[in-house]
C-alpha cells in the first residue's frame, strides 16, 4: 500500500511555523506591556531605551519597574505551561496541572509562615521554595510502592497532602493579623506586583526547555503508556523520576517568584495539544512560550483595567481559563 | 522443528510475582521460524512470564540470554530492535491517529534528533495494510472499536520487525476471520519468514492449528512444554483446565471440545 503523497497526517506547516509565531507574539507582547502604564512610554521611546539611550523617567520606569516584572511574569508563565505539560505525560491526565501534586500547597504554607513571621524578602523566597520542596518530597516518599510510583498513586498522595497543605493555609489565615491578611490572599491567588527578582525563573526556564526537548522522544512514548514505552526501549522507571523532579523543580521556582497562578499550567499545554498535536518535541517549546505569552498578557491586563488599583493576575487566569477549559471539556464530548 | 541456532534461550528460569511462584527453573529454547503456544488457567502466570521471557521483568533465578546475550544486560533500545511485546490492553489517554501510533513501533530505529523518514511511514503503511486496516490512517485511535484498536497495536508490532514477537493475547477483542487472519499472520512470519513468535492463547484449537510447541503452565510453578501433539492431551489439559476436555478427530486433525 502507498503512502498518501502528502505523506503525513498532520498539517506540517501548521507545526513548522508555530514555534516562530509564538516568539513573535511574546517579543510585541513585552514591547506592549513595557508601555502601557501610568507613565506611557511610546515605541519610539522604547526604541530608544532598547538601545541604550536616555529617555529620562520614561527609562528608569521601563527598566526599574516594568522589566523585572515582564520578565517574572513571562518567565513563570512558561515554566508553570512546561511543568503542566509534563505532568500531564507523567500522570498520563490530560487534566493534571502543575499543582496536582501538591507543590503549590507546600509553597502556600510555606509562604504564609514566613508572612506570619514577618519575614521578607528573600527569606520569603526561601521558606516559599522550602515549603514546595518539603510537599515534593512528601509526596515522593509516600507514594512509593508495588509498581513504583504509578499515576494512579502519585495523584491520590498529591492530592491528599494538597488537601492537608489548604487545612495548615486556612488555619494561618484565621489567625492571621489584619496588616498581613491582605498580602497572603494576594499571594495565595497569584500577584507578580510583588514579584520577587526574575533571574532565577528566567534561569530555570531556560534549563528546563533545555533539558526537556532531548528527552520528548522518550515522552511521546510515555505518554502512551508504561509498558508500550518500556517495551519500545524508553527507560521507563529512571525518566519517570527525572520528569517528576523536573516539574517539580520548575513549579516551585514559579510559585516562589509570582505566588499560586492557576490555570496556566492546565490550559496552555491543552490549548497547544487541540492546535499541534501531541508531539511532546513540539508541544513542550510550544507550551513554554505560550504560557509565558499568556501569563504576560494576563498580568498586562491585572495592573491596568482597574487602574490605578491593581488586580492579582491568578484571578484573571482564573476567570479567562474556566470558561476555556469548560468550552473545550464540553466541545471534546 | 527448526534447527536454527536459538534466539532466547532460558535456564533454570524460575519466575514468582508478590512471594509466589508461576513458574520454576524454566528451560526454554525458542529458535527462529517456530510459533509457541503459551496456555494455562486465567492468573497462573501466562503475561507474567512472557514479560521475563521480554527482559522486562527480572526472573528470581536462572539466566535469560538474547542471541546470547544475558537480556538484563542489553541496552532497552537494542532490545527493542530484537524483540517485541504485543500488550494486553492499550492506553490511550490522549488523542492520537492509527498512522501516529503504528509509528510509534519504528521508535527504536530512529534516532533521538530524527524525525520518522518515508521508509518508516512506508513499513507503518505496510504494516496496517496486513491487518486490513487501510484507510484507517487518519483516524483517532480513541474512536475505534475494541477489535479495530487491537488491529493497530498489531500494526505496531509489525512495524517494530523484530526477530522476536511475544505476543499477550494477540486475538483478544478479534472477530473470527479477523482471529485467523491474524494467526495465520503471525505462523506466516515464523514459518516463512524465519521470525520466532511466543503467544499467549486460550482456543485450544488454535494452538493445535497454528503452533508448533507449547508451553502449558499448571500452577504452582508447575509447565510443561513439548510439540502441540505431545503436549496437547485429554488427561493432560482436563487436568490443566480443571474441565474435562474430549478428543474429537476430522481426518489427520484434532480438535478439543468441553465434555
Amino acid at each position: 500500500m502507498q503512502p498518501p503523497a502528502s505523506g503525513r497526517t498532520r498539517a506540517p506547516r501548521r507545526r513548522t511555523l508555530a514555534l516562530p509565531l509564538l516568539a513573535v507574539g511574546l517579543l510585541l507582547s513585552i514591547a506592549l506591556s513595557l508601555s502601557l502604564g501610568s507613565v506611557p512610554v511610546s515605541p519610539a521611546q522604547l526604541w530608544q531605551i532598547a538601545t541604550g539611550g536616555d529617555a529620562g523617567v520614561a527609562g528608569d520606569v521601563v527598566l526599574g519597574l516594568r522589566l523585572p516584572r515582564v520578565l517574572a511574569a513571562a518567565a513563570c508563565g512558561g515554566l508553570l505551561a512546561l511543568a503542566g505539560a509534563l505532568m500531564q505525560v507523567l500522570l498520563r491526565n490530560p487534566l493534571a496541572d502543575p499543582y496536582v501534586l501538591g507543590i503549590s500547597g507546600g509553597a502556600s504554607v510555606g509562604a504564609l509562615l514566613a508572612m506570619t513571621a514577618g519575614l521578607a524578602g528573600a527569606l520569603f523566597e526561601l521558606s516559599a521554595f522550602a515549603g514546595a520542596l518539603a510537599a515534593m518530597a512528601l509526596v515522593f516518599g509516600l507514594a512509593h510502592g508495588e509498581g513504583g510510583r504509578t499515576p494512579t498513586r502519585l495523584l491520590l498522595t498529591g492530592v491528599i497532602v494538597s488537601a492537608g497543605c489548604g487545612a495548615a493555609v486556612s488555619f494561618m489565615l484565621t489567625v492571621a493579623n489584619e496588616q498581613s491578611l491582605r498580602g497572603m490572599l494576594f499571594w495565595l491567588m497569584g500577584d507578580a506586583g510583588v514579584a520577587a527578582p526574575p533571574a532565577a525563573a528566567l534561569w530555570a526556564l531556560a534549563i528546563g526547555v533545555l533539558v526537556c526537548v532531548p528527552l520528548a522522544r522518550d515522552l511521546n512514548l510515555l505518554a502512551r503508556g508504561d509498558l508500550t514505552a518500556q517495551t519500545l526501549g524508553v527507560p521507563v522507571l529512571r525518566l519517570r523520576l527525572a520528569i517528576y523532579l523536573i516539574a517539580s523543580a520548575l513549579t516551585a521556582v514559579a510559585v516562589t517568584t509570582v505566588g499560586a497562578v492557576g490555570f496556566v499550567g492546565l490550559v496552555v499545554p491543552h490549548l497547544m495539544r487541540l492546535a499541534l498535536g501531541n508531539d511532546q518535541r513540539l508541544l513542550l517549546p510550544a507550551s513554554a512560550l505560550a504560557g509565558a505569552l499568556l501569563l504576560l498578557l494576563a498580568d498586562t491586563a491585572a495592573r491596568t483595567v482597574i487602574a490605578p488599583a491593581q488586580l492579582p493576575v491568578g484571578v484573571l487566569t482564573a476567570l479567562l481559563g474556566v470558561p476555556v477549559f469548560l468550552f473545550l471539556l464540553h466541545r471534546r464530548q | 522443528m527448526s534447527t536454527a541456532p536459538p534466539l532466547l534461550v532460558a535456564r533454570g528460569v524460575s519466575v514468582g510475582i508478590d512471594g509466589r511462584t508461576l513458574c520454576a527453573t524454566l528451560d526454554l529454547d525458542i529458535r527462529p521460524g517456530e510459533m509457541l503456544a503459551v496456555i494455562g488457567r486465567n492468573g497462573i502466570g501466562k503475561s507474567t512470564v512472557l514479560s521475563t521471557l521480554a527482559g522486562l521483568r527480572a526472573p528470581l533465578a536462572g539466566a535469560l540470554t538474547l542471541d546470547g546475550m544475558p537480556i538484563g544486560s542489553m541496552a532497552p533500545r537494542a532490545l527493542a530492535r530484537r524483540r517485541a511485546l504485543l500488550p494486553q490492553s492499550h492506553e490511550d489517554a490522549f488523542a492520537s491517529t492509527v498512522l501516529d501510533t503504528v509509528l510509534v513501533g519504528r521508535h527504536p530505529h530512529i534516532g533521538r534528533w530524527s524525525d520518522d523518514s518515508a521508509h518508516d511511514v512506508q513499513v507503518a503503511f505496510d504494516a496496517m495494510a496486513r491487518v486490513s486496516l487501510t484507510g484507517f490512517e487518519a483516524r483517532d485511535v480513541r474512536t475505534l472499536s475494541g477489535g479495530e484498536r487491537q488491529r493497530v497495536a498489531i500494526a505496531a508490532l509489525l512495524a517494530q520487525d523484530a526477530p522476536l514477537c511475544l505476543l499477550d493475547e494477540p486475538v483478544t477483542h478479534l472477530d473470527l476471520d479477523y482471529q485467523m487472519d491474524t494467526l495465520s499472520l503471525f505462523a506466516g512470519m515464523a514459518h516463512d519468514e524465519g521470525r520466532a513468535v511466543v503467544a499467549v492463547l486460550h482456543d485450544l484449537n488454535q494452538v493445535l492449528r497454528f503452533c508448533d510447541r507449547v508451553l502449558l503452565l499448571t500452577g504452582g510453578g508447575e509447565w510443561v512444554c513439548g510439540a502441540v501433539d505431545a503436549v496437547l492431551q485429554p488427561d493432560t489439559l482436563s487436568r490443566a483446565f480443571c474441565h474435562p476436555l474430549r478428543e474429537l478427530r476430522d481426518g489427520a486433525r484434532r480438535y478439543f471440545v468441553p465434555a
